[in-house]
């Protein structure tokens, strides 16, 4: 599916200090049911969102008005679990364009950058740097440069590098998605399995 | 060049490397099932392309079904809409599907090897992180994302990296009532949930030789929650007997041409892997987990550790606990509970059943329990009658349910109420992964049965 250019975004964050941040906090696998995709942003972290009555839960940083952005940052290993899309969708319709974490689960960083979604992999001591940053002042914007494959903290310009391989950084800066790229090479595809022992 | 088992199953899938980019990687199988196949169709309809190759993709339905009175319609209309919608999509496209009531239906990681689809070499995904399950056979199996799915229907390629490889080797002799879900969660206890990702995983060793397949599945299944890929073991003389005569194994010339590939699938002597771990057998005991993921385990007679002696943050650990309303330095033992549920892709299969019959043998459910018991598949719920496990089940004051995912992520009206614990044979003990405000503690059918008997935390060479 298509989706937006990734070029440089700058932007505020929300803050989600927890590690291992697992899919079913994500988006719990009852709100799953959907055969089309939208409306998932509504239940992002629902259950640590609002209360079973559906009234919001004040201290989860969604509900928190002085925090907002297109960016979302989260503790270690964040995304493990299954592997629902639905999870990045979620994250994507509620408007987030960027999810930064010292560790990332494999199939949710596939997923996000699939969906056009960019994770971010910094140290852990940037991570708790820039943790530091929001809390001590909620408008701290954070740069997310693809071309460049950086990330800046305005306010200090303390910056750190970020890994993506060139194949993927073309996609997310180009908009395109891998089946593009496959249907192009269908041919190789089916030569191949006719060949193949199984 | 010496090579991996893992190599060797990847080098013979790569359609194209791309550089500085990922392998375009050929997919021997698909299996799909309702949840989160919907919107991959959806963008076949909105392109204009079809299913590539229909013969390998397999359609069954698991997640969302219901486990009583299957005979009747779906009374939730989403999820009834869900089931409807792979119906189609499978006609529409030739797809082979096994949906609700169907003699073959059951959850996707169970009826693949039941009829042979799984096979020992090939790639298989599935839009499921337990796909891994299917490494058991020495394939390349994992769990793949929509966008994904959707790229497998159209093209039966994904682009991924090349995983890392890993080996866990596992020797001696495993004690008693310690089963291949305990050395699974033992290993996860000590690599944590994050301790393999990156990686895919290899299990080597006399524990992994010995096990049944059954076992080995449990083992693989589970590789996903310390964050690995996939785990695959070398396949071997008890993989050929297992796949043999089944619905879908290759047969004739097929079968001559497959075999000559098999007979390469082994690690060769001297092969790097990126990383490698060993543990000992005898140090594994029957395993309960006591927080809110499944590298928070240990053995049941052990204390729920102190947050300084864990390797994450105080805040994540201290969260965890309260949310299970335990304490550091608690015994699990003798903890009450509320809920049973033996069942999942994890532990839903025939030698569960077994398992779990033997300890309740000639005893009865605890009343404060409620005990959900739901085999994996159709097949399995037959070999329960047919072995006479339901008489003895019965007997002993425990129902069986229809096969399906069930309360493992609750996904149906199987969830556990907000605050009860359940001790649970599946894979997930994530905040409310077994229906909202859940508290679940993932264990073997072993430990879940004494727990089933007793109505609290037990451990079974007790009973046994």
């Amino acid at each position: 599916m298509a989706y937006d250019k990734f070029n440089i975004l700058t932007s505020t964050a929300v803050p989600l200090p927890i590690e291992n941040v697992d899919t079913d906090q994500i988006i719990p696998a009852r709100f799953l049911k959907a055969t089309e995709r939208k409306g998932f942003g509504d239940n992002l972290f629902r259950d640590w969102r609002y209360n079973q009555d559906g009234s919001p839960k004040e201290d989860f940083v969604l509900n928190n008005p002085i925090h907002g952005g297109k960016i979302l940052v989260g503790g270690k290993n964040f995304g493990s679990g299954s592997s629902r899309e639905h999870a990045a969708w979620a994250v994507y319709d509620y408007g987030f364009r960027c999810v930064i974490s010292s560790f990332f689960a494999d199939i949710f960083k596939n997923n996000c950058l699939n969906i056009g979604v960019l994770p971010v992999q910094i140290s852990a001591a940037f991570l708790a740097d820039i943790f530091a940053a929001i809390e001590a002042d909620p408008k701290t914007e954070l740069v997310v440069d693809l071309p460049q494959q950086t990330l800046t903290l305005s306010a200090t310009g303390q910056s750190e590098s970020f890994d993506i391989n060139a194949y993927k950084k073309g996609n997310l800066s180009n908009g395109f998605d891998d089946i593009d790229y496959l249907l192009n090479i269908k041919q190789d595809i089916q030569h191949f399995g006719a060949n193949t022992p199984l | 060049m010496k090579k991996t088992l893992f190599d060797k199953v990847w080098d013979a899938h790569v359609v194209q490397k791309i550089e500085n980019g990922p392998d375009v990687l050929f997919i021997d199988r698909h299996m799909v099932h309702e949840v989160t196949s919907p919107v991959a169709f959806l963008g076949l309809k909105n392109r204009s392309i079809p299913v590539l190759y229909p013969e390998r993709t397999f359609a069954t339905a698991d997640h969302n079904t219901p486990t009583i009175n299957q005979h009747l319609p779906v009374e939730d209309p989403l999820s009834a809409k869900q089931l409807k919608a792979l119906e189609e999509n499978a006609k529409a496209h030739g797809i082979s599907y096994w949906g609700l009531g169907h003699e073959k239906n059951g959850i996707v990681h169970v009826v693949g090897p039941e009829y042979g689809i799984t096979q020992p070499g090939a790639t298989i995904v599935c839009g499921d992180s337990h796909t891994s399950t299917h490494g058991a056979f020495g394939a390349i199996a994992f769990g793949i994302g929509t966008s994904e799915v959707e790229m497998v229907l159209s093209t039966q390629c994904i682009m991924q990296p090349k995983p890392k490889s890993m080996r866990i080797n596992v020797n001696g002799q495993l004690g008693k009532s310690v089963t291949p879900k305990d050395v699974a969660l033992y290993i996860i206890s000590r690599l944590s949930t994050s301790g393999a990702t990156g990686y895919f995983v290899e299990y080597a060793g006399d524990v992994f030789q010995d096990m049944t397949m059954e076992g080995r599945m449990t083992v693989c299944n589970l590789s996903i929650e310390m964050g690995a890929r996939g785990g695959l073991i070398a396949p071997d003389q008890k993989t050929f007997d297992y796949i043999d005569g089944r619905e879908f194994t290759p047969t004739g010339e097929a079968l001559e041409k497959a075999k000559a590939y098999w007979d390469t699938l082994y690690t060769d002597e001297g092969a790097a892997f990126d990383k490698e771990y060993h543990f000992d057998a005898a140090d594994i005991e029957p395993m309960i987990t006591y927080g809110t993921n499944p590298g928070m385990g240990m053995g049941i007679t052990k204390n729920i550790p102190n947050a300084d002696q864990t390797q994450g943050g105080a805040t994540t650990y201290k969260k965890s606990l309260n949310y299970m309303g335990y304490n550091e330095g608690e015994d699990m033992l003798g903890k009450p509970i509320d809920f049973v549920f033996l069942g999942s892709c994890t532990n839903g299969r025939i030698e569960d059943f077994r398992a779990f019959t033997e300890v309740i043998k000639g005893k009865q459910k605890a009343e404060n329990v409620t005990a959900w018991l739901v085999p994996g598949s159709h097949k399995v719920l037959q070999a329960i009658k047919d072995e006479g496990l339901l008489g003895i089940l019965h007997d002993a004051g425990f129902e069986l349910r229809e096969p399906g995912c069930s309360a493992c992520l609750a996904m149906n009206d199987d969830k556990i109420p907000a605050g009860k614990y359940a001790v649970s044979t599946s894979n997930r003990n994530f905040e409310g992964r077994q229906g909202p405000g859940s508290r679940t503690l993932l264990a073997s059918p072993i430990v879940a049965a004494a727990a089933a008997v007793t109505g609290k935390v037990t451990d079974p060479r007790t009973l046994l």
